[in-house]
Order: structure tokens, then sequence, then C-alpha cells
């Protein structure tokens, strides 16, 4: 049963994966990103179900949590240009 | 007897999950629109992955498995939308129209004149 996930799992990393390389603006190519971070979470677990060692569910963990910090650093990077960039904060100054 | 019932369950939950996913993933490929693309990866995000970790949780029976399996999908159900709401005002913001049909696709495709 494990195995059917991978395959489904795989062949929906593949399609987003086509998504990503196709995507005509940024956003596209990073919604089919985290559609990736979350199929690769899916692998890992069942990969260590499949081999029975559950262990690899640490590494699941982190990717989960490197996925929402890798999206919004490559979002406020395209919006900003610089990761330690004070947001909108500066600019509503300006306007004042 | 009661393994043969977790494997059916087992079964039926990660093949759901699996259908749901290609479902998903398919979506993102066809959608239109960057804001309908995202809300076709929801489903992959909520059921898909779900249910394929409620299913290895009946597996994993009453285990510290289980509980890391059950703060992964609690982590998942938590930030995917936090994701998708930061992308989609990003992306209306950096000036995404969102495509609408002027009109109704069904009217359109009716050839008038012909109802006699």
């Amino acid at each position: 049963m494990f195995f059917a996930g991978l395959l489904a799992v795989l062949a929906g990393i593949g399609l987003a994966a086509a998504r990503a390389l196709r995507g005509p603006t940024t956003f596209d190519r990073l919604v089919a990103a985290n559609s990736i971070g979350t199929g690769a979470i899916l692998l890992l677990a069942l990969l260590g179900f499949a081999s029975g060692r559950p262990e690899f569910l640490d590494i699941g963990l982190v990717y989960a949590l490197l996925n929402l910090v890798g999206t919004f650093a490559v979002l406020k990077f395209f919006r900003y240009g610089a990761l330690g960039h004070e947001g909108l904060e500066e600019e509503e100054e300006e306007r004042a | 007897m009661l393994d043969l019932v977790r494997d059916v369950v087992s079964w039926v939950l990660i093949g759901g999950g699996g259908i749901f996913l290609v479902i998903g993933a398919i979506g993102l490929n066809r959608m239109p629109d960057v804001f309908t693309r995202m809300h076709a990866t929801s489903v992959s995000d909520t059921f898909g992955a779900g249910l394929m970790l409620v299913g290895m949780m009946v597996q994993g029976g009453f285990s510290l498995v289980t509980a890391k399996l059950l703060f992964l999908l609690l982590f998942l159900w938590f930030t995917a939308p936090v994701a998708t709401h930061a992308l989609a005002r990003a992306a209306l913001l950096a000036g995404c129209k969102p495509a609408v049909v002027e009109e109704s696709p069904v009217d359109a495709e009716v050839p008038k004149g012909d109802e006699q």
C-alpha cells in the first residue's frame, strides 16, 4: 500500500514540476514549489514506512518548517530585492 | 483479523489521498490563472496530505510515530493556508489580475435564431 502511495505522490510531484518549469509568472512557480514541498514531506513519510524505519518522519517535520519559511523568503526577496528589508512600514513613512 | 481491518482501512485512506494528490496536480496544470491554480493545490494540501497521513497513523498504532504524524498533519493544516494567503496577496500586489469571464460561457455557445 505504501508503494501505491509513493507512485501517486511521485506523479503529483512530476505534474507540479511541469507547472514549475512552464509557469508564466514567478507566483505560478512558487505555487508549484509549495506543492512539491508538500509532496516531499509525504514522500519521506511513506518511504520511512515502506522501509520500516519511521525515523524519516523527523526529516519530514523539518521539511514542513523549511517549506513555509522558504516560500516567505522567496516572496520577500522577489518583492524587495533583499531579505533584510524593513517591509511596508518604511514605504508608509515615505508617503507620510 | 484486526490486522486485516487495519490494512484495509489504510489502503482506502492512502489510496484516497493519492487520488486527491493527483487531482490537485492535474488542476495545477489545467487551470488558467495563478489564483485558480492556488485553489486547485489546496485540494492536495488538505485532503491529499491529510488522508495519507491519517492512513499512516492507522498503520503506526498508538505510539510515538502516530504522535509525530499528528504534529505533521496539524503543521500542514496551519501553514498551507498561511503560505497560500501570502502568495495570493503578493500576486495581487504585483499586479496579477484574476481572469474573469465577461459573459456566461453557456450563453456564448448557444447559436441564436435556431429555435424553430
